[in-house]
């Protein structure tokens, strides 16, 4: 096969993959454009927001915390704690990626996302080594990038005709119990999270919304701590 | 939202620095297996500790009554989400128990 074939293949098929977990981005993307709007950002700061920072849970937060006026500084921790995560999918794809160009890997790591990491990487522990499964990267890190750019801007599109009777802000924290109840699976992961939710409603009065960042960081000590004992 | 810009590209960059920290450091830097380790809760923390006040104190105070609807819908929503491991079925219920429950009390 010629090498622009087995390109186009692998490029392909990393578009296709990704197809069925689009089906949960979309109306997150969507949700956060609505949101985005109810909390004060313009329309240009909402779309913007999608395309530099590209991480759907981060974005939620910075939208919840802004619609209740915290400090950049402190929206800056948090939003750098919450997408910490991210170091963990780096250091797991790093070496698959050794043989890459440096604009390359800054491609690679730019598209780096819960939802393309999920993929992607059950792909690179598939046996068979070949020298192009970046494009496989490539396709399926696109699909989501177009997605959520769509998604969120049919959101700010809507954002502005949804009446706020709709209690639609509650759709964050439904999507966050979606991605928290089934991981936690094992001792560690459930004190982490009591611990952190007792403290997110104790340390709620903490100056400049430091209560989150609080929070979060004695969940993360709890639960190494449940998993040593 | 206070400098927007300024937040939106300070923090870009601190994501793009986490992703591609190890595919660039990997070769020559070994990591600490405590911050392996500590990787691992942060997603379950941070999650938490956003959406607990969600719904425990909606108006700001906690409010553990059944007039708070959102911890009712909320609870609806774990057990979704426990049984189908699914984020549109779990918005799906949440929000149509929310809708049910201020319709009918």
């Amino acid at each position: 096969m010629k090498h622009t074939q087995i390109v186009w293949r692998e490029f392909l098929s990393g578009v296709k993959d990704e197809l069925p977990i689009l089906a949960g981005v979309i109306p997150f993307g969507m949700i956060y454009g609505i949101l985005a709007l109810g909390a004060g950002l313009s329309t240009t700061e909402a779309q913007a927001m999608s395309a530099i920072i590209f991480a759907g849970s981060a974005q939620f937060m910075l939208v919840q915390l802004a619609g209740v006026g915290t400090p950049a500084l402190v929206m800056i921790l948090t939003g750098f704690v919450i997408n910490l995560r991210h170091a963990l999918y780096s250091a797991s794809i790093a070496p698959y990626t050794r043989q890459l160009t440096l604009p390359w890997k800054a491609l690679m790591a730019y598209l780096l996302t819960d939802e393309a990491y999920a993929v992607v990487i059950t792909y690179y522990h598939q046996g068979d080594e070949h020298k192009h499964k970046h494009w496989y990267f490539l396709g399926a890190g696109l699909a989501l990038w177009g997605s959520w750019q769509l998604s969120s801007a049919v959101g700010i599109f809507l954002g502005a005709q949804v009446p706020p009777g709709w209690s639609l802000d509650f759709t964050l924290a439904l999507t966050f119990i979606a991605l928290v109840i089934p991981t936690l699976n094992d001792r560690a992961s459930v004190l982490a999270a009591i611990a952190a939710g007792i403290i997110a409603i104790v340390a709620a009065g903490l100056p400049y919304k430091l209560g989150l960042l609080t929070a979060a960081l004695v969940g993360i000590v709890v639960g190494l701590w449940g998993e040593e004992r | 939202m206070s400098y927007p810009w300024l937040v939106m590209i300070i923090i870009g960059v601190l994501t793009f620095a986490t992703r591609i920290s190890f595919i660039v450091l990997l070769e020559r830097w070994q990591t600490p297996s405590i911050i392996r380790r500590a990787l691992r809760f942060v997603p379950v923390s941070v999650l938490t500790a956003i959406f607990v006040p969600e719904l425990l104190s909606p108006e700001g105070v906690p409010d553990v009554s059944l007039n708070n609807l959102r911890l009712l819908a909320g609870g609806i929503a774990m057990l979704v989400a426990w049984k189908t491991k699914n984020v549109i079925w779990t918005i799906i219920a949440g929000m149509g128990s929310l809708f049910l429950l201020q319709w009918f009390l």
